[in-house]
C-alpha cells in the first residue's frame, strides 16, 4: 500500500477522494441547512440559506419548546423506553428457547419467524385499529407498545437466537454438570455472556421506535397523547411563517438519535449487518 | 406429566420420542418461547386472519369478492401501485451507488471513519424530519433553487415538489439520499471480511482500480447485494408511507402524482371512511409483498444454515 505511486495511480487515487468528498457534502447537506437555518431569523433564512448564522438567535428554539415539544418528548420516550426494554424481554428468553434445545419443527419455525421481519406494518394497520377500538385501547400506550413489541420481535429473536448458539457448548454443558437449571444457566453463564449484541439490539430497536411514525399516527390520536414524530409532521403547518422555528424543532427532534448514533454507531452497524451476513 | 415420565419410559420408548421427551424432561423450551410466541402470534396471525376476514365482508355482511373489484377497478389505486411500480426502478441505481461508495469507502485509508459516518448518517434521521427539511429545501423558491440560480443553472430551477410531472422523482431521490446509506454500510461490511489474497494476487497480476473491483470484488459480493435489493425492493413496494406522508400533509400531492399503495390503504380507512376497501388493498399489498418474502426466505436461510447446521 506505501509503494510509490505512478501519476496515473495518483490521479485515479485523488478523484476517488473528490467523489467521495462530494459524496459525504451531499449527505451532510440537508443537516447543515437544518442546523443553521435553526439559528437564523426568517429573513436571513430567505435571504442567504446557505450562509453561517452570524448572529446565533435561539428565539426558534424558545418558540419549539414552549409549544408542544415536551409532552411529545415525553411521551416517545416513554413508548420508547417500554417498548424495547419488553421487547429485549421476550427475545432473549425465546430465543434461549430456540437456542438451546433442538426441537422438531424449529428451523421451520424460526424461518417463519424471520420472514415475518419485513412484513409491511401498513398491513396489520387494520385490524388491530379495529380491535383497538373495540377494546377502547385508542390513543392508549399499551396498545401502541404492544404492536411494537410485536413487530420488533422477529428480528430481535433472530439476531439473539444467532449469538446464543454460538456460545461454546462446553460453557452451557459445565454449568449444567454442576447442576444448575436452565434458568439458573441462562441467567449467569448466557446473559454475562451477551453484553454486546444485547446494546446492539436496544441501539437498533430505539432508533426504530423513536423514528416510526405510521402506527403513532393511528394508535396516539388525542393531542396530549401524540408523539414526537407525529408532533412535528403537523408542527410544519402550524410555523409555515417561521422556518427558523420548523428547524429549531427537527433539530430537538433529531438531536438524541444523533448522540445515540455518536456513541453505539459500531453497534447499530452490527445490528443492521447481521441481518445479512450471520453465518457466512 | 412429562416431567414425570419414569426412566423406564423412555427405553421402551421409539428412538426419536424419547430423544424429544428427554429434553422436554429439563423444563422444555416452550415456556421460554410461550411470552414472545403469544405476541407474535397476536400481532401477527391475528392480523392477517382478520384481514382476510374484513377484505370479504361490507358493515359485517359477506359480499364474495366485491371489494376486491371494487379495489382493482378503482383508478387511484391503480396510480398507487403504478407508483410504486415506478419506485422500483430506484433499486438498481442503489445497488450501484451503494457499491461505489463501499468500494470507494474501502480504497481510502485517510478519514474513512469520518466519511462512513457522513455516508451512513442519513439513514439513522427520522423520516419526518427528513421530510420536512426537504421540504424546505425543494420549495420553489428554496435552498436549493437560489443555489442553482446563483450559479446560472436558472433553466436547472424546477419546482421539485409542487410539479406533478417530477413530484415522484424528486421524492424518489430522496428515498434514496437516505437508503443508499444502508447499502454501503452492508456492503462494505462484507467487503472487509474477504480474504486480502485475492485481492492482491489480482494487483500483483496487473489488474486495475475498476477491473479488480468489477471481476474479483463484485462476484463475491453477490449474496450481500442481492439481500440488500431484496430488502430495498420490500421497501419501494410497502414502506414508503412517511415520505409520502409527511411531504404532501398526508395526501399524496400535488394532485394524485405521489400517491403509493400504502397511502391509499391509510386514506380509504382514515379519511375516507371505507375499512373494508383498505383491509382488501392491505391483503392485495401483502400478497404483492410475499413474493419478495419468499426470496428473502430463501437467502436467509442459504445465509444461517452454517449456523444452524449441527
Amino acid at each position: 500500500m506505501t509503494k510509490t505511486h505512478t501519476p496515473i495511480e495518483r490521479a485515479g487515487i485523488t478523484s476517488r477522494q473528490l467523489i467521495l468528498i462530494l459524496i459525504t457534502a451531499m449527505a451532510l447537506v440537508p443537516g447543515y441547512l437544518m442546523v443553521t437555518g435553526s439559528l437564523k431569523t426568517q429573513e436571513e433564512f430567505l435571504n442567504s440559506p446557505w450562509s453561517l448564522p452570524m448572529n446565533p438567535n435561539f428565539q426558534g428554539y424558545a418558540a419549539a419548546w414552549n409549544d408542544q415539544f415536551p409532552t411529545w418528548f415525553k411521551n416517545t420516550l416513554f413508548v420508547t423506553l417500554s417498548a424495547v426494554l419488553l421487547t429485549i424481554s421476550l427475545a432473549a428468553t425465546a430465543a434461549w428457547g430456540f437456542a438451546n434445545w433442538k426441537w422438531k419443527g424449529r428451523d421451520t419455525f424460526l424461518g417463519i419467524l424471520i420472514s415475518l421481519m419485513v412484513v409491511p406494518p401498513v398491513v396489520l394497520l387494520i385490524p388491530l385499529f379495529t380491535l383497538g377500538a373495540k377494546l377502547g385501547w385508542i390513543s392508549t400506550f399499551r396498545m401502541l407498545i404492544l404492536v411494537y413489541v410485536g413487530l420488533m420481535l422477529p428480528f430481535s429473536i433472530y439476531l439473539l437466537t444467532n449469538f446464543f448458539r454460538a456460545i461454546p457448548v462446553s460453557l452451557i454443558e459445565a454449568a449444567k454438570i454442576d447442576g444448575a437449571s436452565d434458568l439458573r444457566t441462562f441467567r449467569s453463564v448466557v446473559l454475562p455472556l451477551s453484553g454486546p449484541p444485547l446494546i446492539t439490539l436496544t441501539i437498533v430497536n430505539l432508533l426504530w421506535v423513536w423514528n416510526e411514525l405510521l402506527l403513532a399516527l393511528v394508535f396516539l390520536q388525542s393531542d396530549e397523547k401524540k408523539s414526537l414524530m407525529v408532533g412535528i409532521t403537523g408542527f410544519q403547518s402550524r410555523y409555515s411563517l417561521s422556518i427558523p422555528t420548523i428547524m429549531a424543532g427537527m433539530t430537538i427532534a433529531t438531536l438524541p438519535l444523533v448522540i445515540i448514533y455518536i456513541f453505539g454507531q459500531r453497534h447499530f452497524i452490527a445490528g443492521l449487518t447481521a441481518g445479512s451476513t450471520k453465518g457466512e | 406429566m412429562i416431567k414425570t415420565a419414569p426412566s423406564e419410559y423412555r427405553v421402551t420408548a421409539p428412538r426419536n420420542l424419547g430423544a424429544v421427551f428427554g429434553r422436554v424432561r429439563t423444563s422444555g423450551p416452550f415456556l421460554w418461547i410461550l411470552p414472545a410466541g403469544l405476541c407474535v402470534l397476536f400481532i401477527f396471525g391475528y392480523s392477517v386472519f382478520d384481514l382476510v376476514q374484513q377484505s370479504f365482508k361490507y358493515q359485517g355482511d359477506w359480499v364474495g369478492f366485491e371489494n376486491f373489484s371494487l379495489v382493482l377497478t378503482d383508478p387511484l389505486f391503480r396510480t398507487a401501485i403504478f407508483h410504486n411500480f415506478l419506485l422500483l426502478f430506484t433499486v438498481p441505481i442503489l445497488a450501484v451507488m451503494s457499491f461505489t461508495c463501499a468500494v470507494l469507502l474501502f480504497e481510502t485509508r485517510k478519514g474513512m471513519k469520518f466519511y462512513r459516518s457522513a455516508v451512513f448518517l442519513p439513514y439513522i434521521l427520522p423520516i419526518p424530519v427528513i421530510g420536512v427539511v426537504f421540504g424546505q429545501l425543494l420549495q420553489l423558491n428554496g435552498a436549493l433553487n437560489s443555489a442553482l440560480r446563483a450559479m446560472g443553472f436558472e433553466s436547472l430551477a424546477l419546482d421539485w415538489l409542487g410539479d406533478p410531472k417530477q413530484a415522484l422523482w424528486t421524492m424518489s431521490g430522496i428515498i434514496i439520499w437516505k437508503e443508499v446509506g444502508f447499502g454501503t454500510i452492508l456492503i462494505l461490511a462484507r467487503l472487509i471480511s474477504i480474504p486480502l489474497e485475492t485481492m492482491e494476487a489480482a494487483r500483483i497480476d496487473g489488474a486495475g482500480f475498476f477491473r479488480l473491483h468489477l471481476q474479483v470484488t463484485l462476484p463475491q459480493l453477490r449474496a450481500v447485494i442481492l439481500f440488500y435489493i431484496i430488502n430495498e425492493s420490500i421497501v419501494m413496494v410497502s414502506w414508503v408511507f412517511n415520505y409520502v406522508y409527511v411531504m404532501t400533509n398526508g395526501q399524496g400531492g400535488p394532485g394524485n402524482a405521489t400517491v403509493v399503495s400504502e397511502l391509499y390503504i391509510y386514506r380509504s380507512a382514515f379519511q375516507n371512511n371505507a375499512p373494508e376497501l383498505a383491509a382488501t388493498a392491505a391483503l392485495l399489498l401483502l400478497l404483492a409483498t410475499l413474493v419478495f418474502i419468499i426470496g428473502f426466505f430463501r437467502i436467509q436461510r442459504n445465509m444461517s444454515k452454517g449456523v444452524f447446521d449441527d
